[in-house]
């Protein structure tokens, strides 16, 4: 055999434990650190898309994206009555709301009176609540569940989008993206 | 027994909670009458990423955010918009995530050079072969 042919034979005969190991290697830092399976909007930085959304309930008026190029900062929260963290965000968001902040809603797939229950049994924060019933607004927010939360600039630029539910401990970062959005 | 067995069923069905009470969205599972279009909504819809199921298209999921967007799917293919200004539109939201057809941007290119790589490296290694036989 030429000696050329026994290097390489060398070479290979290891070739398959490089590979185990850098599989190995590979899997133990993805288990370490985990991806970030939250798709995000890409409409950051982009005025939001133009919508009129119907009133559910009647002694709420409903949301269209004028009512937010209004100068002053919003925060719309994407909600449902029947989303369970919704429950404890709601709490967070009257929270916000006596600190000024305003609060508008977009209640997905709802029905007036499961809304109106939620609101009575866990508090009210919202200044508007427009009717998404097939996820229109939603989706054109690059939204991709319930609870989320944008930061809507005066001039109706998002700002911010918060995927999940707004903890009571990211009260002060919400408030600052929202001091920087003014 | 059969109590402690509802008992367990009840438990089971937790995860219907976490569903909306309105019924599915008009065109999430129904046909649109043109066989055509309602071919070109498939062919979409199968390529458009769920975004609960993150592993499955629009056309495979049971979420119903993925019912509401085949319906929109449905109702736009129906107004005579193109499959290509559809996806464009959803890109434009979430990003070339929500497209399972791979798009032609810098990150991509490996994707698309792989095949060619790996023909000539299994070209290098038979040229290789065939030398070393030779030299026996």
């Amino acid at each position: 055999m030429a000696p050329g042919a026994l290097r390489l034979s060398r070479a290979i005969r290891f070739a398959p434990l490089v590979v185990f190991l850098a599989i190995v290697a590979a899997l133990v830092w993805r288990l370490a650190t985990p991806v970030d399976t939250n798709v995000h909007s890409t409409l950051e930085g982009r005025a939001i898309p133009a919508f009129k959304l119907a009133q559910i309930l009647p002694d709420k008026p409903p949301l269209s994206s004028a009512d937010l190029a209004t100068g002053q900062p919003h925060l719309v929260n994407v909600f449902a009555s029947w989303c369970v963290p919704c429950v404890t965000e709601v709490k967070v968001l009257q929270e916000l709301k006596d600190s000024g902040v305003h609060v508008e809603g977009i209640a997905i797939r709802d029905r007036a009176p499961d809304l109106e229950s939620f609101l009575a049994a866990n508090g009210d924060p919202y200044e508007r609540i427009g009717d998404d019933p097939q996820s229109k607004v939603q989706i054109s927010l690059g939204s991709s569940g319930v609870p989320e939360s944008f930061v809507v600039d005066g001039n109706g630029i998002i700002r911010f989008q918060q995927i999940g539910p707004i903890e009571a401990s990211e009260v002060p970062m919400i408030l600052s993206k929202l001091e920087q959005a003014r | 027994m059969k109590r402690l067995l509802l008992v367990f069923a009840l438990l089971a069905a937790q995860p219907l909670y976490a569903d909306s009470n309105l019924p599915p969205a008009y065109w999430s599972d129904r046909q649109l009458p043109n066989p055509k279009q309602e071919a070109e909504a498939q062919s979409l819809m199968e390529q458009i990423r769920c975004l609960v199921c993150q592993g499955q298209s629009i056309a495979d999921s049971d979420a119903e955010l993925a019912g509401d967007m085949r319906d929109l799917v449905r109702r736009r293919i129906a107004a005579g918009e193109k499959p290509d200004a559809i996806r464009a539109w959803l890109i434009q939201r979430y990003g070339t995530w929500i497209s399972y057809k791979p798009t032609t941007e810098p990150a991509a290119w490996p994707l698309w050079l792989a095949p060619l790589a790996l023909l000539l490296i299994g070209a290098w290694l038979i040229r290789r072969r065939i030398r070393l036989r030779r030299d026996r």
